[in-house]
């Protein structure tokens, strides 16, 4: 099997507005997907469906075969929500320590996880007491700690310096090329170049799904940011 | 293990944080010295007043900081991320049943202790009943604060809760107007209400050298309520959200 997070024709309405209105895509495994478009076009819906703490109105969400949501996936399933959360009155270690030992881990895959997302010397601080980048590291440490197979991350860069945004693109690279497969929500369009394919959402409707270059080369451009622009219009035109 | 390392993590988060330690600890000593000295001179007053004090103040304390934690827990996320997790509901709720109870021990056991030798408090039964009682007492707090949590959006409402919660329970425990001369459909009333029955138990104690028959009936159904607001708070947990 090689698709890890198969989504058909998903619903999801929040209050009294449909926010995925029959939403489909595959996403490979062992890659890296970018899922791009703007704030309220439905990318932290979408991963709140995959991770399964999402209420759908219809469709289906499968994850590695099974349900989202299902009780084997919660051994498999890393989540980073967009707002870090972590306990803010534990320190990094205890905090990491705490989300290992809920699969049965020892705090040594705690450190790892510290070490990956470079807190290490921030290790002792309580979490109230970090910045907020620093913050966002300490719950991708929490997410990371298990060794995920499938690691959804809600927007894990925003807010850091673009040293450590290089680190963590590297470190997401090197878990795809262990195996792992990573959705990664952004909107900041250099970060998708990184990325083996994208999804671009926009308003609950998928806009493209394809590599980089394809998404590049289709929109006849070689500025993602572009390219997003001209297939909005293009599809635009064609709705209307 | 989830559970264990769930109590240990809701302990360490406590443990960070001294000052409400500190006000666990001795907001009810401080508030039965009080009474001591409202009571000046009416030992036999005092003994029964803060006797039921004893139940009666850990049960607020535990339930108030209980509704206000799993509110934290739910606002910040961490509760949705936890059920991306091997948690189980019942890990959750035990892990805050146990971890507050530890606390309340220690809360009660202060306080009694404090009666006891600082106050003269005098009761027939002995003071590890009594503490036993306010300990179940306190875990009520916990079981029902647990589940009022998840009728509140915000801390604002969840501190409302407590008198709703709590008021009605101390007013109807038969520590006013004693149970039987209360009207028919009050004495109902505070026949469903739990805490009539530690109340009720910590009396016996009070008057009985051993512990009776009545106290272990009254004790059991704390336990029940205990079981029924957990079953009822775990109803409440919801892995998938809108």
């Amino acid at each position: 099997m090689s698709q890890a997070i198969e989504v058909h024709d998903l619903v999801v309405k929040r209050g009294k507005r449909t926010v995925l209105d029959g939403f489909s895509c595959v996403i490979p495994r062992g890659s890296v997907t970018g899922l791009l478009g703007p704030s309220g076009s439905g990318k932290t819906t979408l991963m709140r469906a995959i991770v399964g703490v999402q209420i759908v109105a219809s469709g289906t969400v499968t994850v590695l075969g099974h349900p989202a949501g299902s009780v084997p996936l919660r051994r498999k399933i890393g989540y980073l929500t967009q707002a870090p959360s972590v306990y803010a009155d534990l320190t990094v270690v205890e905090n990491a320590r705490y989300f290992a030992s809920l699969y049965g881990l020892k705090a040594a895959a705690a450190d790892e996880a510290i070490e990956a997302v470079g807190l290490t010397s921030a290790r002792g601080q309580l979490v109230v007491n970090l910045s907020g980048g620093q913050r966002s590291r300490a719950s991708l440490a929490c997410a990371i700690v298990s060794r995920p197979e499938v690691l959804i991350l809600d927007e894990p860069t925003v807010g850091q310096d673009p040293v450590l945004r290089d680190e963590l693109w590297d470190h997401f690279r090197r878990l795809a090329a262990e195996g792992a497969t990573v959705l990664v929500s952004s909107h900041v369009m250099d970060e998708a170049n990184r990325c083996d394919r994208l999804l671009l959402i926009r308003e609950g409707v998928l806009v493209a799904d394809d590599t980089p270059a394809a998404v590049k080369a289709a929109a006849g451009v070689d500025d993602l940011d572009q390219a997003f622009l001209n297939l909005i219009r293009r599809q635009e035109v064609v709705t209307r | 293990m989830i559970l264990a390392s769930t109590i240990k993590r809701i302990l360490s988060q406590l443990r960070h944080d001294p000052r409400t330690i500190g006000l666990i600890v001795v907001v009810p000593t401080l508030l039965i010295t009080l009474i001591y000295f409202m009571y000046e001179g009416q030992p036999a007053l005092f003994d029964r007043v803060a006797l039921t004090m004893l139940g009666v103040f850990p049960f607020i304390v535990m339930f108030l900081i209980t509704s206000i934690a799993m509110l934290r827990e739910r606002t910040t996320g961490t509760l949705e991320r936890l059920f991306t997790t091997p948690v189980g509901k019942l890990d959750l709720l035990f892990g805050y049943g146990v971890a507050f109870g530890v606390a309340a021990a220690v809360q009660a056991s202060v306080a009694a202790g404090f009666s006891y030798w600082a106050l003269d408090m005098r009761t027939a039964g002995s003071i590890g009943l009594v503490i036993l009682i306010a300990v179940a007492n306190a875990v009520l707090g916990v079981a029902l604060g647990l589940l009022c949590s998840a009728f509140a959006r915000t801390e604002f409402q969840a501190v409302q809760f407590m008198p709703l919660v709590v008021a009605p329970q101390l007013l109807l425990c038969g520590l006013f107007v004693p149970r039987e001369e209360m009207a028919g459909w009050l004495q109902a009333i505070s026949d469903v209400l739990p805490m009539s029955y530690s109340v009720e138990a910590l009396t016996e104690v009070g008057v009985h050298a051993e512990p009776t028959g009545i106290m272990w009936r009254d004790l059991t159904v704390v336990v029940g309520a205990i079981i029924v607001a957990l079953v009822l708070g775990a109803a409440t947990l919801r892995r998938r959200t809108a």
